[in-house]
């Protein structure tokens, strides 16, 4: 579009009027607002002590968990399309033929980068058995590398520590939800 | 007595400046913490408020910050680039610091102390580092404008284009605004009859009247003079970090840009006083503190503690200022300070002349109280009209509108005629 299009509306801008001039009643309300602000409710939080309030813990995207099926093993079946739909590429499963009759594959290994992870919760949504899960837990430290990248146990952990407070969010799949 | 030891006004001296300089110094670090605090809760922060007692789990809402920061800015890296001027880059903080602090020889931080015997001390000792210094004013004026070379000699010895900026901007800035300043400082000394700053804040006292309220538009002028002269929002060009990094002390780190910053804070702290002092009646309130000698402690100490909040709500309201407005652009600051601010400040001191010189007339035609409220009336007047002037004409408005290449497209435009754009002053370029 040109500069001299006829769509084009050109607004000028409105001259400033006499109260506007004189700066005064400017002044005042800048004064007023800013003095307002002074003495409103914070928005910030004391961290550690306080917590801040995630909106929604269902569709936060935190760290992630495995879940458990109800006689407590791992829901998952290796089917590789959450590492295949990754964009940060920061899963890496090892597949094994299955002990149980109910599935063909489990895996052997299952790692989650989380210093690659975007938290970009493709993962979840390829998830077929709804076995992988971004949590509400927003403060992930560690002290080292290898200590961020989370295995099959610790991502296990991670569902037994949040499961009360986070129920499994499809009801068809075995959730509660 | 023995003529190795220093004499008694000697001893007194040197106890006023290591009372003043610490407390001032202490002052500084506190205040910073006051001004990130204001920041925080003007942003709907909480601020700083964890570091308390060291070595404790104390926290004292944040109190031991100041120690903290100094601290930290002191143990770190002192860097010299190998591109300045080595003697001109160290000396300038320590022009501007020196010269921030010295101003207060002459400024009264209380009224005095009643005599003490004991100690020898005879007569009302003011709490002045120079009493006597009939040139206060002068004095005060005259190492604010050194301090000025300081932020010069730094923007210029660090050879790089940000701080030349600064310091180029910062000049031009201080220049210009010393002129409001000094006609807005003249009307108090030409109503008071006065250099010395301890008279003026006696004369506003004696009176009841502050010279606020009798020259209330040489009080605009100085008050915005002064925060331009602190370089405070609205007026801080010299360092605007959007645009020069950090202005004219973009090169200096360590120890070496803690005194110019706590110089920078002392700047806002002398104006603080200059305003109290020259125009907010110093340690004068109604009904609390009069006029009249100093006899009991508890005067003094009532006076030194009303001077203490006035200052200290000067600078809460130079604080609040810096989070309501936006930085002025330069040309709006230059005619502010040549077309508005100096025509003010002359007519302010024009109006506290003739009312000074006619008061005998005024009392002689209206009597003793009529003529008190003319005098007083008179420059409100002057103000009112002063100001309005100054809006209708807006000699510091610029014309903002863009300078457009294109307009609406019509028939004259499409046969490629040369036309006024309709609505707007200015003439279509063709392009």
């Amino acid at each position: 579009m040109k500069p001299n299009d006829p769509a084009i509306t050109w607004l000028e801008e409105r001259p400033l009027g006499l109260t506007e001039r004189l700066y005064l009643p400017l002044f005042v309300q800048g004064l007023t607002t800013t003095a307002r602000h002074l003495v409103s409710p914070k928005v910030t939080v004391s961290y550690p002590e306080q917590r801040p309030k995630v909106g929604n813990p269902l569709i936060y995207r935190g760290v992630h968990r495995l879940n458990r099926d109800p006689e407590g093993r791992v829901k998952c079946v290796a089917c590789f399309l959450c590492a295949t739909a990754c964009p940060a590429h920061c899963i890496d499963i090892v597949a094994t033929e299955s002990p149980w009759p109910d599935r063909e594959k489990y895996p052997e290994s299952f790692q989650i980068d989380e210093l690659r992870c975007i938290f970009c919760g493709m993962c979840e949504e390829a998830c077929p058995v709804d076995a992988i899960e971004l949590t509400s837990l927003l403060d992930l430290t560690g002290k080292s590398r290898e200590e961020m990248i989370f295995d099959k146990e610790k991502l296990l952990s991670v569902y037994d520590m949040t499961k009360d407070a986070e129920p499994m969010k499809s009801a068809a799949m075995g959730g509660t939800l | 007595m023995n003529a190795l030891l220093p004499s008694l006004p000697t001893i007194v001296a040197l106890v006023k400046i290591g009372l003043l300089v610490g407390g001032l110094m202490t002052a500084a670090a506190y205040l910073v913490l006051v001004e990130r605090w204001m920041a925080a809760w003007v942003q709907d922060r909480k601020g700083p408020n964890r570091v308390g007692i060291p070595l404790t789990k104390i926290r004292l809402f944040g109190l031991g910050q100041p120690l903290a920061d100094g601290l930290k800015i002191i143990l770190k890296e002192d860097f010299t680039p190998r591109h300045v001027d080595k003697v001109l880059y160290t000396a300038a903080p320590v022009v501007i610091l020196a010269a921030s602090l010295a101003i207060f020889a002459a400024i009264p931080f209380g009224s005095s102390l009643p005599a003490i015997p004991a100690l020898g001390l005879t007569g009302e000792e003011p709490l002045l580092v120079a009493p006597g210094l009939d040139v206060g004013v002068l004095w005060v004026f005259a190492l604010s404008s050194i301090a000025v070379y300081g932020v010069l000699l730094g923007g210029w010895a660090s050879n790089n284009k940000y701080g030349f900026l600064g310091g180029l901007r910062s000049s031009a800035q201080l220049v210009a605004y010393e002129i409001p300043l000094g006609l807005g400082l003249l009307g108090v000394v030409l109503a008071a009859g006065s250099l010395k700053l301890d008279t003026i804040m006696d004369a506003q006292a004696s009176t009841g009247v502050w010279y606020a309220f009798a020259q209330p538009l040489g009080f605009l002028v100085f008050l915005v003079a002064s925060f331009a002269e602190a370089a405070r929002l609205p007026f801080d060009l010299p360092e605007a970090e959007q645009e020069l990094v950090g202005g004219y002390h973009t090169e200096y780190s360590g120890i070496k840009l803690l005194l110019f910053l706590v110089a920078e804070f002392l700047h806002m702290v002398t104006a603080a006083f200059l305003i109290v002092i020259m125009f907010l009646g110093g340690w004068h309130l109604w009904g609390v503190t009069g006029a009249g000698p100093v006899e009991t402690w508890l005067v003094a100490f009532i006076r030194f503690a009303v001077l203490s909040a006035k200052i200290l709500g000067v600078i809460l309201f130079f604080m609040l200022v810096r989070w309501s407005w936006p930085r002025f652009r330069f040309d709006q600051l230059m005619n502010l300070a040549w077309k508005v601010m100096l025509p003010l400040g002359i007519a302010n001191l024009v109006t506290v002349a003739a009312v000074e010189e006619f008061r005998p007339q005024l009392v002689a035609a209206l009597g003793e109280g009529w003529a008190k409220t003319a005098a007083i009336a008179i420059p409100w007047g002057v103000f009112f009209v002063g100001w309005i002037a100054a809006g209708i004409f807006t000699p510091s408005g610029t014309d903002n509108t863009p300078i457009r290449t294109h307009g609406p497209l019509d028939a004259e435009h499409a046969l490629g005629a040369k036309h006024a754009l309709g609505g707007s002053k200015r003439e279509l370029v063709e392009v």
